[in-house]
């Protein structure tokens, strides 16, 4: 009994089986087959006419994305490259559809075999409609999507595995992939080895302490607001979130205005009362100091703002049982208001870390990354992204700065999975 | 032993008062420095005052009149940007959010992972790719390549952020009216938009921001001075001779800093009720 079963569960006989396979042949086919001629006729159409404007397309741009070209001047590697991977993007789009119509064919001949009868047909466009509906509203979206930030970040892996710097750049020459090259180069040539020490370990020291300063002061300044014996609160919540109104942008060039050690005004004004001069821009150690200060001054107050708004949220009857029950200040903090504040905040606090991480601004536009440092290719004070930066349009080392992106991504994605578990979007899927 | 209490807490407040008063001159100095040196005259910054003697608004009227000037063409460009940016964003990250929120279809699930992850990982992280991508379809140095960039680089955060705000507006509505024979676009236009409303506010209002207040991805698009956006051309104002421009970039960053601080003050309610709700809720 279970083996004539077996042998019946692929047999061509069953038509659910007969469709599949004629539609994995012949995109429509199966359709057809199944007596829906205008789907088949559809699909096939698509099919076709998918395969026929796309051929030298993705054979140019499979073609390409192995070899990278093969003729200097004519073939233009850059160009081969984004075309291979736009290629590969295509060609997963046709996949796709081709994956749908087998299914697709499939499912029909099972209804068949059941007896259901075949759909009208506006029974059959209003099944489409409905079914392929998020689809279309999606649609636009992901297009966008995936050319401007998929294809970048794609295109950018390839290049950390290619040679393509300043004195090796198409349409001169041609690249080629050259593996771990890049990588290995990174954590053995001394120059790279040194500098990519020093401006990771000050990456991760200037992440964990100026996040961690700004999100100390905002909570603590949360905590004092919302002390019962202090008036005036809306004007001093506004006063505190003002750092955070100002563009950034704006806040940044004048901090590094006040902190230039000749004409800045925390030298000239008031470093000088106390006949202090604190070389804040040409000492590496000091102009860090500057900018996780001013750092804390600029990102203190999305924190506050953020706490100010759950602590309101805290039911007042849990601080009113902790009173019957003697509980001092310290226990209500630490057991009612804390686990309250980090359960609603935990993913944005940690994309704050993520941001620092990443904080190009406050660097760039602090000091440049500067003062130059001796025996290393970045600043003081640059962190990886800033060095990223620097090594694409100051030095076009674009292979190397590839590869430090593809270091941070694989940080990032620490971020990543810790703000995933956070997260309780998923926990409360399937409601729908 | 209650008065002792009572002078304590006394103590208390006056510490908390003391520290915020702290707190108001750190935040308050370098914003009136700035008020300061856009009215001192002349330009030298080593000559001017906190309080000068004869305050000028000669810098302000030399960004709107002298030819040598810039500011309305960046101010235009920056405003072009930002409306074509705000408008595009609410379009695509509605339909989007609406689809996610409301649909049960294939990939939904690695979609959101998708979204999650892709905000982690800036724009700037493919600033490599951006730039040599740009150039080689001939999209750099445009106003369009700046706002196409900046409309696929707000996709994943703020589809996640609607998308949190749709999933508390109650099921029962929709299916309510499609009881009475609406479709899909239907719903999605008479009852889910009216409803989104302020989040779509604060998602027009971020990506309005945006463009005044970005500096890094217009330095990279854009190379002729003509087509600079306000941070831009503001920076390159003080880069070249930080010292001689300085009051006029004062002048400069005040006249986009209050607005964008009072638009900004007025709606930050808003903002922090969507960020958590958007976390949190999901």
């Amino acid at each position: 009994m279970a083996s004539s079963n077996d042998s019946s569960k692929y047999s061509l006989k069953r038509p659910r089986n007969l469709a599949t396979l004629l539609s994995i042949i012949v995109p429509g086919l199966g359709q057809m087959y199944n007596r829906r001629f205008l789907k088949g006729i559809f699909l096939f159409i698509i099919a076709t006419s998918f395969l026929i404007t796309t051929w030298d397309f993705l054979d140019i741009g499979i073609w390409g994305l192995f070899t990278l070209g093969t003729i200097p001047r004519e073939h233009h590697s850059v160009q081969l490259l984004i075309q291979g991977l736009i290629s590969v993007i295509v060609l997963l789009f046709g996949i796709a559809i081709y994956l749908f119509n087998i299914k697709d064919a499939r499912s029909d001949a099972v209804a068949k075999e059941n007896g259901k009868p075949n759909p009208g047909l506006l029974k059959g466009f209003t099944n489409f409609y409905n079914d392929g509906f998020p689809y279309f509203m999606i649609l636009p979206g992901l297009i966008m999507l995936i050319f401007i930030v998929v294809l970048p970040l794609a295109f950018m892996i390839g290049i950390a595995f290619t040679d393509y710097t300043q004195y090796n750049a198409p349409p001169r020459n041609l690249l080629s992939w050259v593996g771990f090259d890049n990588f290995i180069d990174l954590f053995s040539l001394d120059i790279w080895k040194n500098t990519f020490i020093n401006v990771f370990t000050w990456t991760i020291v200037w992440t964990v302490v100026a996040t961690t300063l700004q999100i100390v002061l905002g909570l603590f300044l949360a905590l004092l607001v919302n002390d019962k014996r202090i008036k005036f609160k809306r004007t001093i919540r506004t006063v505190l979130i003002l750092p955070w109104a100002v563009p950034a942008f704006v806040s940044i060039l004048i901090f590094s205005a006040l902190f230039n050690p000749t004409f800045g005004a925390i030298n000239r004004d008031i470093l000088s009362q106390f006949n202090l001069i604190i070389p804040w821009l040409s000492d590496p150690f000091w102009a860090k100091v500057a900018i996780i200060m001013i750092q804390t001054w600029l990102g203190f107050p999305f924190v506050f703002a953020l706490f100010t708004g759950v602590l309101q949220s805290v039911p007042a009857d849990m601080y009113e049982a902790a009173d019957v029950d003697g509980g001092t200040r310290w226990q209500k903090l630490k057991f009612i208001t804390m686990p309250h504040l980090l359960f609603a905040t935990a993913p944005l606090l940690i994309m704050q870390y993520a941001q620092n991480f990443n904080n190009f601004n406050i660097i760039y536009l602090f000091n440049e990354g500067d003062p130059a440092v001796r025996g290393q290719n970045a600043g003081g004070t640059d962190i990886l992204i800033s060095w990223v930066y620097k090594l694409t349009f100051e030095t076009n080392n674009y292979n190397m700065a590839a590869a430090i992106t593809i270091i941070m991504g694989l940080m990032i994605s620490i971020f990543a999975f810790f703000q995933f578990r956070k997260t309780a979007a998923f926990k409360e899927e399937g409601r729908y | 032993m209650a008065m002792k209490q009572k002078t304590k807490s006394k103590i208390e407040v006056t510490f908390i008062y003391l520290f915020f008063l702290l707190m108001f001159i750190v935040i308050a100095y370098p914003l009136l420095w700035t008020v300061m040196m856009s009215i001192n005259p002349g330009s030298n910054m080593l000559v001017t005052q906190l309080f000068p003697k004869n305050p000028t608004l000669e810098h302000y009227k030399w960004l709107f009149t002298s030819p040598n000037s810039d500011y309305l063409t960046w101010y235009k460009n920056s405003l072009g940007v930002a409306i074509a940016n705000s408008l595009g964003s609410i379009v695509l990250t509605s339909l989007i959010a609406y689809a996610f929120s409301r649909f049960k279809f294939v990939g939904r699930k690695y979609g959101l992972y998708m979204f999650l992850l892709l905000q982690m990982f800036p724009v700037l992280m493919g600033m490599v790719a951006l730039y040599i991508l740009l150039t080689t379809i001939g999209l750099n140095d445009s106003l369009v390549g700046l706002t196409l960039i900046y409309l696929g680089g707000q996709i994943p955060f703020n589809a996640w952020l609607v998308k949190g705000y749709l999933d508390t507006i109650p099921k029962e509505l929709d299916e309510a009216a499609k009881i009475d024979g609406a479709g899909h676009l239907r719903i999605f236009w008479t009852i889910i938009l009216p409803l989104a409303k302020p989040i779509l506010a604060v998602v027009a209002l971020f990506n309005f921001m945006a463009p005044f207040m970005d500096f890094l991805l217009p330095k990279i698009v854009l190379t002729s001075p003509e087509k600079y956006t306000l941070a831009l051309g503001l920076y390159n104002f003080i880069n070249d001779q930080f010292s001689t421009n300085f009051t006029q970039f004062a002048a400069g960053s005040i006249l986009i800093a209050v607005p964008i601080a009072l638009v900004f003050l007025l709606l930050q309610k808003y903002l922090i009720g969507g960020l958590t709700a958007g976390a949190t809720k999901g």
